[in-house]
């Protein structure tokens, strides 16, 4: 429907009979009616009749019947004068006719309880599917302890290598910093007091206990868990979870199991790695302060237990099994379409944070009950 | 102009060759679509359809020969005239390509809403009459994904047609539909191509559909690497001397 270079068009409003005539003339494209579309629905608001003059059209395109037609219901009723027959008025014809079908209506919005007892249960079932994901993924688990040879090692491998040595450099990194920033922070009121040597038992108990772990889950829910999330979700998405059912294969032995292991393998690793590096800058802000190197591993050495470190390294282990619990669930429980993958990995970090917090808290009360 | 119907072309295709990392895919393809047929890209998997269409609207940069379409050369068209051009030509993607987060209304307003300056209340009648000439009418509120693959195609034309270009591009409009959906498409493409008078470039490689919908068509073959046929599909069918065109249309396996 070119113009072709044809004049826009032009609208004349004038009165007729109580009503209004408005005559069109000239090429009546997408243009011509979003400049006419106000002016033209103010002529024809209340106009009765409403003449539609359209002898002068040279050119209609679909945006020019659907104002034409728009016109007719602001009116209630048009006479339409002039246009002329051929491919014209076919084309008023085809949209009218296309306008004409019945259009879907969107559903009612639920009231305000309505939808906070709609959000509840399906937040209700969510939950249930995560336990019910725990029970799978253990009954998935004993059964490849039964049988450990159908445990894909070729696998686990390839997810220890991504989730664990691709992220040392970033963990030795952050951890260094971490222990830097402790450090020197803690170093401004401990030296009020003269009490600059006891840093080493402030950053060492905090980093092996609580942040060491805490941060190395964080970089694994980061990388790895949105990782699991997204590859299985795009797995769900393109039915390839379906097409492993279908085989006989239980998807969670398949795919969850190497996923879940190798990142309750390599949270340790991670979380002694956050360790080494931080100590190793707090080491560094002491040595700027005066202490030598040994002056703080003799501090370490007598007041900072193994029991912290092995504390902090199963803490670690449990939040590896969290994380990729959440991951791998948010994925296999995609739903449909694009948007489906990124709110699996969106839910797999958010849900990855928050079961460590939750699950630090547990063992801040465990540990103390249990009196390490 | 050597129509025998006496329509203008409407893209002229001279000396275009396709090299990828000096592979060459095809060269030497020249042709003229002319306004108002039903043209069609026939031709085996791989021998490079889909790439010429590609070529054609802009996407590729030929490495050899030019493409004008509506007059106007389109490789190395930049800027305003770039936007002018791309505005009169719509392209249906192989698998609808449509936005997974926006209902099936709200994809076709995209172009509407980016390129004209009309109200929200007529650029949503517009898409209401571009479902309801696809039979979409009562699915314009659903998404992407809650459509089947026929439908899905069927908007992919809907909202190719939102800004009424003259030229229309399908890539492989009946791929992977049953026979019937598959027959429904072409009737709609028969049907929009008589009533609209529009122009469209179809890529395909279904015997039924080719017979049934086009004018003219071009075959690619990949060994040939190049145009080994043009013409009316059902005159090659009966007529043609060349193996590969005949193997095509007779379903033969070469020897």
């Amino acid at each position: 429907m070119s113009t072709g270079g044809k004049a826009a068009a032009t609208l004349e409003a004038m009165p007729e009979g109580g009503g209004r005539r408005l005559a069109f003339r000239g090429a009546l494209d997408t243009a011509a009616a979003a400049r006419l579309w106000p002016e033209a629905l103010r002529a024809a608001r209340g106009a009765n009749p409403l003449v539609l003059d359209l002898a002068g059209l040279t050119t209609l395109d679909t945006a020019g019947a659907v104002l034409l037609l728009r016109l007719e219901r602001e009116a209630g009723a048009a006479r339409w004068q002039g246009l002329p027959a051929g491919p014209l008025q076919a084309m008023l014809d085809r949209t009218r006719e296309a306008l004409s079908r019945p259009e879907p209506h969107p559903p009612a919005p639920l009231p305000f309880l309505g939808r906070i007892g709609h959000a509840t249960v399906l937040r209700g079932q969510g939950m249930l599917g995560q336990v019910a994901f725990l029970g799978e993924a253990l009954v998935a688990g004993l059964g490849t302890l039964r049988r450990p040879w159908r445990l894909r090692l070729s696998e686990v491998l390839r997810h220890l290598d991504e989730a664990g040595l691709r992220a040392f450099g970033l963990t030795v990194m952050l951890g260094f910093l971490i222990g830097l920033i402790l450090a020197f922070q803690s170093s401004i009121p401990m030296r009020q007091f003269g009490a600059e040597i006891f840093i080493p038992n402030l950053v060492g108990i905090s980093l092996l206990r609580e942040l060491g772990p805490l941060m190395a889950a964080v970089i694994l829910a980061g990388r790895t868990g949105s990782a699991y999330a997204a590859e299985l979700g795009t797995m769900t998405v393109n039915e390839e979870i379906d097409a492993l059912r279908i085989m006989g294969i239980d998807p969670i032995a398949w795919l969850v199991l190497p996923r879940l292991l190798a990142a309750m393998l390599v949270m340790p690793v991670l979380a002694l790695l956050m360790d080494l590096s931080g100590l190793l800058g707090m080491t560094a802000v002491m040595m700027t302060l005066g202490f030598p190197p040994i002056a703080v591993v003799n501090q370490l050495q007598t007041w900072v237990g193994l029991g912290d470190l092995v504390g902090g390294l199963a803490k670690a282990a449990a939040f590896g099994l969290a994380i990729g619990l959440v991951g791998c669930r948010a994925g296999l429980g995609a739903g449909r379409g694009p948007r489906a993958v990124g709110d699996a990995a969106t839910a797999a970090v958010v849900g990855g944070i928050v079961s460590i917090v939750l699950l630090d808290g547990i063992f801040a009360v465990l540990f103390f009950r249990l009196g390490w | 102009m050597d129509g025998s119907n006496g329509a203008e072309a409407v893209i002229r295709v001279r000396d275009l060759a396709a090299r990828f990392d000096g592979r060459t895919i095809f060269e030497k393809v020249s042709f003229d679509v002319r306004r108002g047929e039903v043209f069609v890209i026939l031709g085996g998997s791989g021998c490079g359809k889909s790439t010429l269409l590609k070529h054609m609207i802009g996407l590729y940069e030929p490495a050899e020969g030019s493409i004008e379409i509506l007059g106007q050369r389109i490789e190395g068209l930049e800027g305003a005239a770039r936007q002018a051009l791309l505005q009169r030509i719509g392209v249906m993607w192989q698998s609808g390509a449509l936005f997974g987060s926006s209902t099936l209304a709200e994809n076709i307003e995209v172009p509407l809403e980016e390129h004209t300056d009309l109200p929200a209340e007529a650029r949503a009648l517009v898409a209401r009459v571009k479902l309801g000439l696809v039979g979409l009418s009562d699915a314009a509120l659903r998404l992407p994904a809650e459509i089947s693959g026929g439908m899905a195609k069927r908007a992919g034309i809907a909202r190719a047609m939102a800004l009424d270009p003259p030229i229309l591009f399908l890539d492989e409009p009946s791929a992977g539909l049953d026979p019937i959906t598959s027959a429904g498409l072409d009737a709609l493409i028969r049907q929009l191509a008589r009533e609209l008078g529009t122009t469209f470039v179809v890529v395909t490689h279904e015997l039924q559909s080719i017979l049934a919908i086009g004018d003219r068509c071009i075959m690619l073959d990949k060994e040939a690497k190049g145009m080994i046929a043009e013409g009316d599909p059902r005159r090659l069918r009966e007529e043609s001397d060349n193996p590969v065109v005949r193997a095509f249309f007779r379903r033969e396996v070469m020897a």
